[in-house]
């Protein structure tokens, strides 16, 4: 059984088709993107906080909207297997969550150097140990530097559109680089919100093996050199130039992405109130307490401003820096204990002792408001000298 | 296949070795060729970085020679031994994470079903021992248990060796290895008892020392794959390198372990048996 839909242009999908409101949950979100997304075959081992997802796009495969789908043995074997199913030419999806992307993580290396244009849900969760099923996003840290974009939702309706859009971004020949889409497991996977779907008869244009800087691996395509002819079985300067400069190849392709990301997801941040001198700076559900603590903090008359950070790979180093000259207070509140996105804003700006790293909360604690207010508060008062 | 695949760019075609131009010219694409060809065309490229007198380029080289359609063939490899010979062969090949080649090629089978509905493209896995039997013997297993369509092929030389000559799940039981310092302490696992009873239709046991027994095997299991469900073959390779013996008694040693405990061994299951008596 095949679905009957409609073929859009990824703009019309985006921008133009009338949306309507429909009340559901992240996981929801998730199989109304992949309903809509043209996907060959997705490939599902469970986890909390992601099961619910894949259990829909399992659904999905039975009611014909994706050709393949089956539950792998382990999420290594999963991340293997989409590497193989889209060396074959077509789109795939995945999902996983905390321990899962760690028991997965050589395979993500991999997808970057072999310039897949993958997209993957991850519903963040706590890494053992102490064991921790609740929402933290420290797996987020470790898959910075993995050649792969990495965007952050903030919500269910972020969710819906990034997964869509990180596919023609992915899919561009000249980036073709696999897509992390990020969220806090549980806040925004377990929770209803409303969101603004297109018609569900509609679906993005099939993934386009011909236009790929990369060939399918199918005997119809001269193969990838790297494929073909692995540089490390030659010790000499020459294979050592050809395997730096590949690197160096897939960073630029994440830097070329810049302009698609702006175009389709309306730039790698979104700035509040630009003219303010204190800030918070947050990504995934970190920005919608953030937005609550900015409305207490105003009635208590300090103008305060928000950077919501939604591509996080590649990380907008200048934005941040061109909207911050005129800070003198920047707060990262985070949903981990190591602090990455403080670590990586910090790099970025100049005099980064404006810089507070935290709140922070983890273990599966939420973020209160207060303790962003309070946060700000006390920063103010200790850079007024007052204690 | 396209045969775009293999023609150089006219400008650059005589700047190609000349081994990569047989390899063009004369590679196994569109006749059907077999072991008995051999030495008659260019299945492999000669200059590859394999030790002298290795086992497993030899088993490397007798499955490139078998293959039932090169043209439509991919294989997928692992880290090991392996990748220094099949990267040099006529057909399409990949390699990446140690142990993951069956979930690889199992992605990669599903793909292409989906995309060449009524063609067949051949999805071959050959690694070692050490690759299947140890890290990624459950991908394997698993592979089989669901009954994947894809040829796994491991090249046994009963140690790890582009290590260096570390103990394998598929050393003989008191053979001293680095990592064995005493000798091993269990015996060969037994994966192709595994194959049986794991959902493969086809399995065969064999040595380099028979090479048109490993002909039939491959040919027999890539087309058995094609239809009724997954085939292994376990060809075994000595490594003279680290078994240290001396390079010209490779396939002395493999005659030997034939006799010994390496006998010949086909499984074939009625409904596979059927089809190839079909073909
Ligand atoms: C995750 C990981 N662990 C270890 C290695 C190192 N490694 C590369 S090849 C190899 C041994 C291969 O042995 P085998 O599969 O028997 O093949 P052979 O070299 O003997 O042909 C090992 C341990 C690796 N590449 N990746
Ligand atoms: S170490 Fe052994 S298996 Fe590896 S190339 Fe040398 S002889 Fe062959
Ligand atoms: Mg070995």
């Amino acid at each position: 059984m095949v679905r009957e839909q409609t073929v859009v242009s990824p703009e019309h999908l985006f921008f133009v088709a009338p949306r309507e409101e429909v009340f559901i949950t992240g996981s929801e979100a998730v199989a109304e993107a992949i309903k809509r997304a043209n996907v060959d075959m997705a490939i599902a081992y469970p986890i909390t906080p992601q099961s619910e997802s894949m259990h829909l796009v399992g659904d999905l495969y039975a009611q014909g909207y994706l050709k393949d789908y089956y539950r792998a043995e382990n999420e290594f074997a999963v991340m293997a297997a989409i590497h193989g199913a889209s060396l074959g030419g077509g789109r795939v999806f995945t999902a996983t969550s905390g321990p899962g992307t760690l028991r997965a993580m050589e395979m993500f290396p991999v997808w970057a150097g072999a310039r897949q244009p993958i997209v993957c849900a991850f519903m963040c969760r706590g890494v053992s140990l102490p064991p921790s099923i609740q929402p933290e996003n420290i797996e987020m840290a470790m898959l910075l530097d993995t050649g792969m974009m990495m965007f952050h939702a903030e919500n269910a309706q972020d969710f819906y559109d990034m997964i869509l859009k990180a596919y023609i971004i992915a899919e561009k020949p000249d980036v073709h680089l696999p897509v992390g889409v990020f969220v806090d497991g549980f806040f925004v996977t377990h929770t209803r919100d409303k969101v603004m779907l297109p018609a569900g008869d509609l679906k993005l244009p099939p993934y386009n093996p011909q236009h790929a800087p990369v060939p399918a691996f199918d005997m119809e395509t001269p193969p990838m050199r790297i494929v073909r002819d692995p540089l490390l079985i030659k010790s000499n300067f020459i294979s050592y130039a050809a395997n730096a400069s590949w690197h160096q190849e897939v960073m630029a392709a994440a830097q070329r992405a810049r302009k698609h990301i702006v175009r389709y997801m309306g730039g790698l941040l979104e700035v509040e109130n630009p003219h303010a001198k204190v800030f918070i700076a947050a990504s995934g559900t970190a920005v919608s307490q953030s937005r609550e603590a900015l409305r207490e903090l105003r009635q208590e008359g300090i103008d305060a401003g928000l950077i919501k950070i939604k591509s996080i790979r590649p990380f907008p180093e200048e934005e941040i820096v061109a909207s911050t000259v005129n800070a003198h207070l920047i707060v990262v509140p985070e949903f981990n204990a190591g602090g990455w996105l403080a670590r990586e804003i910090k790099a970025a700006l100049n005099h980064n002792s404006r810089v507070v790293a935290g709140p922070r909360v983890f273990g599966g604690m939420t973020m209160p408001k207060e303790l962003i207010v309070n946060t700000v508060k006390n920063a103010l008062k200790a850079r007024a000298g007052v204690s | 296949m396209s045969t775009k695949i293999i023609t150089p760019v006219r400008e650059f075609a005589d700047l190609l070795p000349q081994e990569y131009q047989d390899l063009v010219a004369r590679g196994p694409y569109f006749e059907p060729k077999g072991i008995e060809d051999l030495g008659t065309f260019k299945e492999i490229i000669e200059e590859h970085p394999h030790c002298a007198g290795c086992g497993v380029s030899l088993g490397i080289r007798l499955v490139a020679a078998s293959l039932p359609s090169p043209a439509d063939t991919v294989i997928i490899g692992t880290p090991g031994c392996s990748f220094f010979g099949l990267t040099q062969t006529a057909v399409n090949y990949s390699n990446t994470a140690f142990g993951n080649q069956n979930a690889v090629a199992s992605g990669l089978k599903r793909m292409l079903r989906i995309r060449y509905p009524d063609q067949h493209k051949d999805v071959v896995v050959l690694v070692g021992d050490g690759g299947i039997a140890d890290i990624g013997l459950d991908l394997t297993l698993h592979s089989w248990f669901r009954r994947e369509k894809v040829t796994t092929i491991m090249v046994d030389n009963e140690v790890y060796g582009n290590t260096g000559g570390q103990e394998s799940g598929m050393s003989k039981q008191g053979q001293v290895l680095n990592m064995a310092p005493v000798g091993k302490q269990f015996p060969k696992i037994p994966v192709f008892e595994m194959a049986k009873v794991s959902g493969c239709a086809y399995a065969v046991r064999v040595t380099v020392a028979s090479p048109r027994k490993v002909g039939r095997a491959v040919r027999n299991a890539i087309l058995v794959a094609r239809e009724i469900g997954p085939t292994y073959i376990q060809i075994y390779t000595p490594c003279p390198t680290n078994l240290k013996f001396p390079p010209n008694r490779t396939l002395e040693v493999a005659r030997e372990a034939e006799k010994d405990y390496y006998a010949y061994e086909e499984f074939i299951t009625e409904e596979a048996a059927n089809y190839l008596a079909r073909l």
